[in-house]
This record gives C-alpha cells, sequence and structure tokens, in this order.
C-alpha cells in the first residue's frame, strides 16, 4: 500500500496549478465575474491543450491516458481556483462528442430537476445516454428558461419534464461525474481555509492578529478538520473507484467545501460579506455543486445501503465479521 | 496512490487470520467489566498469547523487542484482530501505545531492556500519571514535586484520572524537578513501579458507573534516578513524544470496531423496522461516509509516516478530533436505533459503548486543545489568547 501521490501525479497537480495561475488569476477570475460567467473559448482551448478533457481517453483514441486518481488532481486545482464553466460534463463527454476533448466544444448536461449550466452556450448537452447537438440542441435551448443566477460565474436555465432520481445512475459514468464534481469542492476547501488562515493572521483587532483568538483559531482548525477526511475520501474513491466510497467522497468534500466557505467568510467580517471578497463566489459554486451529482439525500441513501453485514462489501476490505467492540480506556 | 497491499503483507494478512482463527477460541471468558482484577488477567494473557505467536510489539523497533513491522502491517494487524473480534488492549494500552514506545524512543539500551519485553509478555501493565487536580489541558502547570537525595527522587503530589491505576505495575509520572525553572523546562519523565511504599490508589467511579480511573496520592515516593527516561529537566520533551504517541497511532484500530458496529446497527435497524426511518437510515448513512473517510485518513497518515518515518507528527489531532466527535455521533445513533427502553437499559449492547464514548472528547487532550494544536502548529497562526 502507497497511499500516497506518486512523483508523476505530483508534478501534473503542481503543473495544473502553474497553468491556472498563468491562465485564471485572480484578474481573471473578476472579468469573468463581470461577463457573468459566459465562458472564455481561448481558455476552454488552453484547457484543451493541455488535456484537461481528453486526460483520460486512452492514448491509442488520442488523448492522455491517465486514470481517475490523475483526472481528480486536476479537479482539486481547478477547484481551486474557481474555474467556470461545465468542466465535468465535458470531460465526460471527451470521447464521445466531437471537439470535447480538444476543448473545441463546451459540453453541458441535464442533472435530475437541477437547472442546466452554461446551456446558452452549450455545442452539445448531455441527456441521460443521449447527446444533443445542432437542431434537437437548438429546440432544446428554445424551450428552456434563463434563470437569474445566483452564482455570477454559472448561468443557469430551467428545462422542463426532469426529475431526479439517484436510482436511475446507470453505470459508471455519472458516479464519475460525482467524484469528479467532489474533487472541485475538495479544491475550494483548500483554497478557502488557506484564504482564512491568511486573514486570520494579518488581520488585526484588539492590537492583536484575530487568529491569536481562540474563536478564530477553532474555526480554522475546524476546517482543516473537515478538509483532510475529505481529501483522503476523494483521493481512495478515485483509487477505487467504488460507488459507495465515491458517495462518501462527495458528501465529505460537499460538506466541506460549503461550511469552509461559511466559515471563511465569517472570518472575514463584513469584508467577507461584500462583492469584492472572494469567498461569496467559492460559496456560491460549493452550494450549486453540492446538489449536483449525487446530493446529500441520494449520497446518504447510497450509503445507508451499504450498511449490514448481510450485504456483500464492495471495494474497501475493512469491517464486518461479528462481535462487538469494546469501550475502549486509555489517558 | 495505490491502496492494494503487496503480496508480502496480503501473506502477512492470511497468516495472522489464520492464526486469529485457531486462537480466539481458546480465550477464557470475558470478565465483567466492573471485575478489574479479571480484566487485568483476560487483557495480559491475550498479550501474552500474541507474544508466544510473535505479533506482539509489531510496530516497536527490534531493538526493542518488537518485530520493526511496517506501520501497514501494523495496520493491517489492527484490521485483522479487530474484524475477528479479538479483544481490544484494554489494561495495555499505556504500556503497548505511547508508555512503551516513548522509552523505545527516548530510553537507554538498559531502559529498554528492563521495561519493554514484560510489556509484550503481557507481564507488566503500566498507567499515565500526567494529569493532576489542577493542572490537565494546561499540563505543564503540574506540581508534584521530585526532589532529589542520593540516588533517588523523593515524590510528594497528587496524580487524577489515572486510568487502570488499581491493577498497574509502572506508571509513566511527570514530576518537577526544578520548581524554580520557567514551566516547560523544570519537569522529568519517570518510570515509578506502583508498588513503592508512599502511593495510595482511591479508585474514581466514570459516568458509566466503572471503576476505569484513579486518584493518586504519592507521599514522599522514592524512585530511583536511573528510572528517568531522557535528561533531568528535560521530560516535556519527553512528554511530547509520548503524547504524538497517544495522539498519533492509538486510536486508529477503532476506527475498525466503529464500522463493525455501524454495520451491526443497520442489522439491528433493519430487524427491528426502525429502518424505515428515512431520517434515522441517513443519519446512519453519513456516518458510513465519516468512518470510510476516517479509515481513509488513517491509510493515508501511515503511509505518509512510512514514507518520512519516525515519530507520528500533529497530523494525529486532526484525526483525534474528527474521530472522538465522530465515535459520539455514532452512539448517539446507536441509542436511537435501539429505540425507546432498550436505550437506557444498561444490559443492552451499545449502551454502555454510548456512555463510554463521551470521554472521547476529553481524554488524550480535549477538543479544544487539539483545535489549538491544529491552528496554531499546522496551520501556523499565532500563539496568544
Ligand atoms: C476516561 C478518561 C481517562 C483518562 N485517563 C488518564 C490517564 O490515564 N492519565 C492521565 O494522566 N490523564 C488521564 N485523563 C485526563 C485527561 O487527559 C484530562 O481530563 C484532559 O486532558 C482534560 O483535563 P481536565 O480534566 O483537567 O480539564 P480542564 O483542563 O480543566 O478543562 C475543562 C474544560 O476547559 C477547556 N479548556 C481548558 N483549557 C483550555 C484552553 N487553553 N483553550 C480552550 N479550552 C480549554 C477544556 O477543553 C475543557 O472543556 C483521562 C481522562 C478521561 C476522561
Amino acid at each position: 500500500m502507497d497511499f500516497q501521490l506518486s512523483d508523476d501525479q505530483r508534478a501534473l497537480r503542481s503543473g495544473m496549478r502553474d497553468l491556472l495561475d498563468a491562465v485564471f488569476d485572480r484578474d481573471r477570475l473578476r472579468a469573468a465575474v463581470e461577463r457573468g460567467g459566459t465562458l472564455d473559448r481561448a481558455l476552454w482551448r488552453g484547457l484543451g491543450a493541455a488535456g484537461f478533457f481528453a486526460l483520460r481517453v486512452p492514448e491509442e483514441a488520442g488523448g492522455v491516458g491517465l486514470g481517475l486518481p490523475e483526472a481528480v488532481l486536476l479537479f482539486e486545482e481547478a477547484g481551486r481556483a474557481l474555474l467556470p464553466g461545465p468542466l465535468v460534463a465535458t470531460h465526460l463527454a471527451a470521447g464521445l462528442v466531437k471537439g470535447a476533448a480538444e476543448g473545441e466544444a463546451v459540453v453541458t448536461a441535464v442533472d435530475g430537476d437541477l437547472p442546466v449550466a452554461h446551456l446558452a452556450e452549450a455545442d452539445a448537452v448531455l441527456v441521460g445516454a443521449d447527446v444533443l447537438v445542432g437542431e434537437p440542441l437548438r429546440a432544446f435551448v428554445a424551450a428552456a428558461r434563463p434563470v437569474r443566477s445566483m452564482d455570477p460565474l454559472t448561468p443557469l436555465h430551467r428545462v422542463a419534464g426532469r426529475t431526479a432520481e439517484i436510482e436511475a445512475y446507470p453505470g459508471a459514468v455519472p458516479y464519475e461525474g460525482a467524484l469528479l464534481t467532489a474533487a472541485e469542492q475538495l479544491g475550494s476547501a483548500t483554497r478557502t481555509t488557506d484564504m482564512a488562515v491568511q486573514h486570520a493572521g494579518d488581520r488585526q483587532q484588539f492590537g492583536s492578529p484575530i487568529g491569536s483568538f481562540q474563536a478564530v483559531k477553532h474555526l480554522c482548525a475546524d476546517m482543516l478538520a473537515r478538509t483532510e477526511p475529505a481529501r483522503a475520501a476523494v483521493y481512495a474513491a478515485a483509487v477505487t473507484g467504488d460507488p459507495v466510497e465515491i458517495a462518501a467522497a462527495k458528501l465529505l468534500a460537499d460538506e466541506a467545501a460549503v461550511r469552509n466557505a461559511r466559515d471563511c467568510l465569517q472570518i472575514h467580517g463584513g469584508m467577507g460579506f461584500t462583492w469584492e471578497a472572494d469567498v461569496h463566489l467559492h460559496l456560491k459554486r460549493a452550494w450549486l455543486r453540492a446538489a449536483a451529482r449525487l446530493g446529500g439525500a441520494a449520497a446518504e441513501e447510497l450509503l445507508a445501503a451499504g450498511l449490514g453485514t448481510a450485504r456483500p462489501r464492495s471495494g474497501s476490505s475493512a469491517a464486518s465479521g461479528g462481535g462487538t467492540p469494546e469501550a475502549g480506556g486509555g489517558g | 496512490m495505490d491502496l492494494a497491499y503487496t503480496e508480502a503483507e496480503e501473506e502477512f494478512r492470511r497468516r495472522l487470520r489464520e492464526w486469529l482463527a485457531g486462537a480466539l477460541p481458546g480465550l477464557p471468558p470475558k470478565p465483567s467489566p466492573d471485575d478489574w482484577p479479571a480484566r487485568r488477567a483476560y487483557d495480559t494473557t491475550w498479550q501474552r498469547m500474541l507474544y508466544d505467536a510473535g505479533y506482539a510489539g509489531l510496530h516497536w523497533p527490534a531493538d526493542a523487542g518488537g518485530r520493526g513491522a511496517t506501520p501497514t502491517q501494523h495496520l493491517i494487524y489492527l484490521e485483522e484482530t479487530e474484524k475477528a473480534g479479538a479483544p481490544y488492549v484494554g489494561a495495555n494500552f499505556v504500556g503497548l501505545l505511547h508508555a512503551g514506545p516513548t522509552i523505545a524512543a527516548e530510553g537507554t539500551a538498559e531502559q529498554r531492556a528492563r521495561w519493554l519485553p514484560p510489556v509484550l509478555r503481557g507481564e507488566a501493565v503500566w498507567c499515565q500519571g500526567f494529569s493532576e487536580p489542577d493542572a490537565g489541558s494546561d499540563l505543564a502547570a503540574l506540581r508534584t514535586r521530585a526532589v532529589r537525595d542520593g540516588d533517588s527522587y523523593v515524590i510528594s503530589g497528587a496524580k487524577t484520572w489515572t486510568s487502570h491505576a488499581e491493577v498497574a505495575d509502572w506508571c509513566e509520572l511527570l514530576v518537577r524537578t526544578d520548581p524554580d525553572a520557567p514551566k516547560h523546562r523544570g519537569i522529568s519523565w519517570l518510570a515509578m513501579p506502583m508498588d513503592a511504599p508512599g502511593i495510595t490508589v482511591r479508585p474514581l467511579r466514570t459516568l458509566a458507573g466503572s471503576r476505569e480511573f484513579a486518584e493518586m496520592f504519592l507521599d514522599e515516593v522514592r524512585v530511583p534516578v536511573r528510572n528517568r527516561v531522557g535528561a533531568e529537566n528535560d521530560g516535556w520533551r519527553v512528554t511530547m513524544v509520548t503524547l504524538s504517541f497517544e495522539r498519533g497511532t492509538a486510536f486508529v484500530g477503532e476506527v475498525v470496531a466503529c464500522r463493525r458496529t455501524l454495520d451491526a446497527l443497520a442489522d439491528e435497524a433493519r430487524r427491528n423496522g426502525r429502518w424505515d426511518d428515512v431520517v434515522l437510515r441517513r443519519r446512519l448513512g453519513r456516518l458510513n461516509a465519516e468512518f470510510r473517510a476516517l479509515w481513509r485518513l488513517t491509510q493515508w497518515n501511515v503511509a505518509e509516516s512510512e514514507r518520512t518515518g519516525g515519530v507520528p507528527g500533529t497530523g494525529g489531532s486532526v484525526f483525534k478530533l474528527r474521530y472522538s466527535g465522530a465515535r459520539q455521533e455514532l452512539y448517539g445513533a446507536a441509542a436511537e436505533v435501539l429505540g425507546g427502553g432498550d436505550a437506557f437499559d444498561l444490559d443492552r449492547e451499545w449502551v454502555l459503548d454510548r456512555l463510554s464514548s463521551l470521554s472521547y472528547t476529553i481524554a488524550a487532550g480535549t477538543s479544544q486543545i487539539q483545535r489549538n494544536i491544529v491552528a496554531e502548529r499546522i496551520l501556523g497562526l499565532p500563539k496568544g489568547r
């Protein structure tokens, strides 16, 4: 067992971080906010050229030929940088929709009864196992109603007649989507922790950095204590690909992203409540992602169904067996 | 990132499993939780069986009488023994999980040879004399005095919450050897024989009704100077080693036990109809996520310590903080699964565990103290108020 990043994986992650620092720094983030989240096609193609979408397409088919663990690291970085766009859907569509792998096409997806992200700009829409392009896509968009999106980085449309049914999640692809979404949440949770710690060290009140006050310190400590188990869960799920493990990863990463953003906002005080601070952007995206692709109730049901000694266990080798644990003691 | 165990690790697992299947039926019957001498006998018998089979001190270095196993093998050991329903370390907790490892790391060759083999053979039980009535979270405020008299320290003071003190042979004791030094500088770490004259142990009853821990009064107790581990007045540094073992590795096996309990809760809920309660069912689902993640975090930490070597780091505080809360949640859910009257019946499974779980956010450093450690030592926030 060597449950640590390999050198190649570390290099991949830092390469992605460097790329995003170069092409999507804070000025570009704020510019994207001012544009209402419309996508920068040149940036999208740049991501394509860097292999972001084709990462898991086999080399024979012109892709990069890497796996879920590597994809998770890239999506974590995307979440950290708050990179906008239907990244997960386009990634999942690579090899399936023309131009998706190269970043030439923007592909979005319908997810239960949630509003659809970036529909107006999409070159294709995934609806269950169907791919809508061309005329059917135009008809689909025409029938949809734009929503005044709470998240300035994610334009939304309501479409008619969809229902959310987790039971209907067929095959592995929707779970992979949930895991990649969880990875974005993990990146966001890490980023808001960094932002909170940074601010807590800089901002002075009562003649001291606010980070020297225990009430603030404990908020920060809890942020890390949410992020680290979520990270272990997301990475492990990427290695096993097990649906129950993915549900665990999604649930914990959602919680880490949402609650860390809340705490980060609190630590920023009045400034945290402004449009100028980036905290609200993290919180709004985190809320959207938490509802998307295996939301809380669905994930909990899946995890509950995975419990009990009578059922065969998938993935992990831990737990199961008879007897009762004893009360632990110790100092 | 790789979660697969190597062939050698799987072979280790297979042999351990086989041995457990043969050994466990031969164990004496489990004693009542209140019969401490019987509990000691039960726990040390199990330790002796482990020793004879070559599984004692797996994770200890070979020069400390251990097997020099890798952290991953130790993890497999914890996983398999918990899965098989083998006894918990119990009275051997302090000796095996933190006093022993501290002596292995900081003791002289003579000290290692003297104290460690009896722990491994189940002949010596240790307790931890750190906390005092006026020094708990602020451990360095301890006042128990040790005055040098020839080859001995003469010790007077009081300790409290000393788990297993009634049945222990040795105590890892913190004493103040220099009352004039700044509070962290004047402390020494001693091994005190529990049969020395001047020691009075007065059991305290826990909220669970058991005699889990005790007060300890020390009245001019003489302990040879050669029983000191580390230099005189350098005991705080040694203590940090002890605490890092206590927080870093001591609770890891219990995560497996919690996952077994969670499975048993689901079985019980399906049997008694509580499973149809959607709120309860989802609560159990959420706990499944929690304990799976804690297990994965453990694997991550173990793989990291395998890579870096040495004493576990402050990452143990993140684990301890999250685990202690999760364990309380687990037994809160258990009460709901049992429902109504059964949740209040001490003879029902899990009810006692629910009471015991209340100590998890207090013992081995409270959750507030763990948060301070995480914030200051991992996140680098300024020390202060
Ligand atoms: C079941 C059990 C077994 C134990 N076994 C042993 C043992 O074998 N040997 C041993 O030496 N000790 C043992 N202990 C003692 C344990 O380590 C202490 O109880 C613990 O460290 C807390 O100290 P205290 O009880 O003095 O509480 P206090 O330190 O008085 O704390 C009371 C409250 O104040 C909070 N607090 C204190 N200081 C701060 C701070 N700086 N910031 C924020 N909050 C703070 C605490 O979090 C807590 O909520 C055991 C305790 C229990 C419950």
